[in-house]
């Protein structure tokens, strides 16, 4: 991101979006889908500090974010992020792999067509953060207590919030930032 | 039919973007960077990359349409076809087959890209800034083509649909709409 800036605008406001603002599904929930893609595509990285911005969310629950990474059918969360999970699931392994039933079946669970619309894209878009972490061979650190403060921080603050850390600071009067 | 209500008279990405402009602004401007902003790798060799992630993910609307504005940029359709059947054999310098190469391993995980394929491509004199921009447009194709197909959207076989969103592509990239629905049945 801090080599890229300008590529690291574009992708810091999707993810603000897409986690971090308002919603009907909840920053836990959709920090849970961002964690189980990252898990499935086996991406360091993004499954531990999304796992952590999701505990910060759900009161430290670091147990509920490993059930949903390991198998989320089991998970103590609703039936319908578990129909959602599906979906993300499917998306993961390809587009065209979600069918109508796996929709449908989130629709009797009470999901909406944004909800469903956004765990599309959380999904891809998760698709695409991995490739780029890992496809660039960064550097990981494996040290959970970095990526719970980390996790805090960011599920408070948000990524535009947070990207200001790395990223050169230009124009902030003038954009009010 | 689309998994979700999208508008109806719009194709592929353009009807998740009007379903959802919100999120439609940061992947516009994200497309808009990698593929028509200045760079040492000309829209072309962009375009070209981006319609072979496409091809080897499937997705149908994201090749023809990166492909049809590959086509406005490079004045050979043939070219396209071959970069989506055989890349190796296309009228294309060795450094690009290079960064296909990567592309190719960053579509099936971001863990495939070895060190010998960067440092192939940095032998044909690739730099940093290469490197990093084909890793994520080949990663950020593995986005667009999952949402363009995750949500089941309306993909056209018309040719002449594809051939006039080139040409805006090309000429005008990814901010704007490409789609003009005057020009629409």
């Amino acid at each position: 991101m801090a080599f890229r800036p300008e590529t690291a605008k574009p992708l810091n406001e999707l993810a603000e979006l897409l986690l971090h603002a308002p919603n009907s599904l909840t920053p836990g929930e959709r920090e849970l889908i961002a964690t189980y893609v990252s898990a499935e595509n086996d991406c360091y990285f993004c499954q531990t500090v999304h796992g952590a911005i999701a505990a910060a969310h759900l009161d430290g629950d670091e147990e509920l974010v490993r059930c949903v990474k390991t198998d989320f059918g089991s998970a103590k969360i609703s039936e319908k992020l578990k129909t959602l999970l599906t979906i993300a699931g499917k998306v993961q392994k390809g587009g065209k792999q979600v069918t109508a039933a796996d929709v449908e079946a989130a629709r009797t669970q009470g999901a909406t067509d944004i909800e469903i619309h956004d765990t599309v894209l959380i999904a891809a878009a998760f698709c695409m953060y991995n490739r780029y972490v890992d496809g660039l061979h960064t550097w990981q650190p494996h040290d959970e207590e970095l990526y719970r403060q980390r996790g805090r921080k960011t599920a408070q603050e948000g990524y535009v919030t947070m990207s200001r850390e790395y990223l050169p600071q230009e124009d902030e009067t003038k954009q009010g930032a | 039919m689309p998994h979700i209500p999208l508008p109806a008279e719009l194709p592929g990405i353009s009807s998740a973007f009007a379903f959802r402009p919100e999120t439609a602004k940061p992947l516009r401007e994200l497309a808009h960077i990698l593929l028509h902003e200045p760079n040492s790798l000309s829209p072309g060799e962009r375009e070209l990359i981006a319609t072979y992630v496409s091809s080897r993910n499937e997705c149908y609307f994201c090749q023809t349409s990166h492909g049809a504005a590959a086509v406005c940029h490079l004045g050979s359709s043939e070219t396209v076809k071959q970069v989506h059947a055989d890349f190796t054999q296309a009228p294309i310098s060795e450094k690009l087959k290079r960064l296909l190469t990567i592309a190719g391993q960053v579509q099936q995980g971001g863990k495939k890209v070895t060190r010998e394929a960067v440092n192939a491509a940095r032998e044909q004199g690739a730099t940093d800034i290469e490197i990093h921009d084909t890793v994520l447009i080949a990663a950020a194709f593995c986005m667009y083509n999952r949402y363009v197909d995750g949500l089941a959207t309306w993909q056209p076989r018309d040719e002449a649909m594809y051939a006039q969103m080139g040409e805006h592509l090309a000429r005008e990239g990814y901010t704007t709409p490409s789609i003009r629905l005057d020009e629409k049945k």
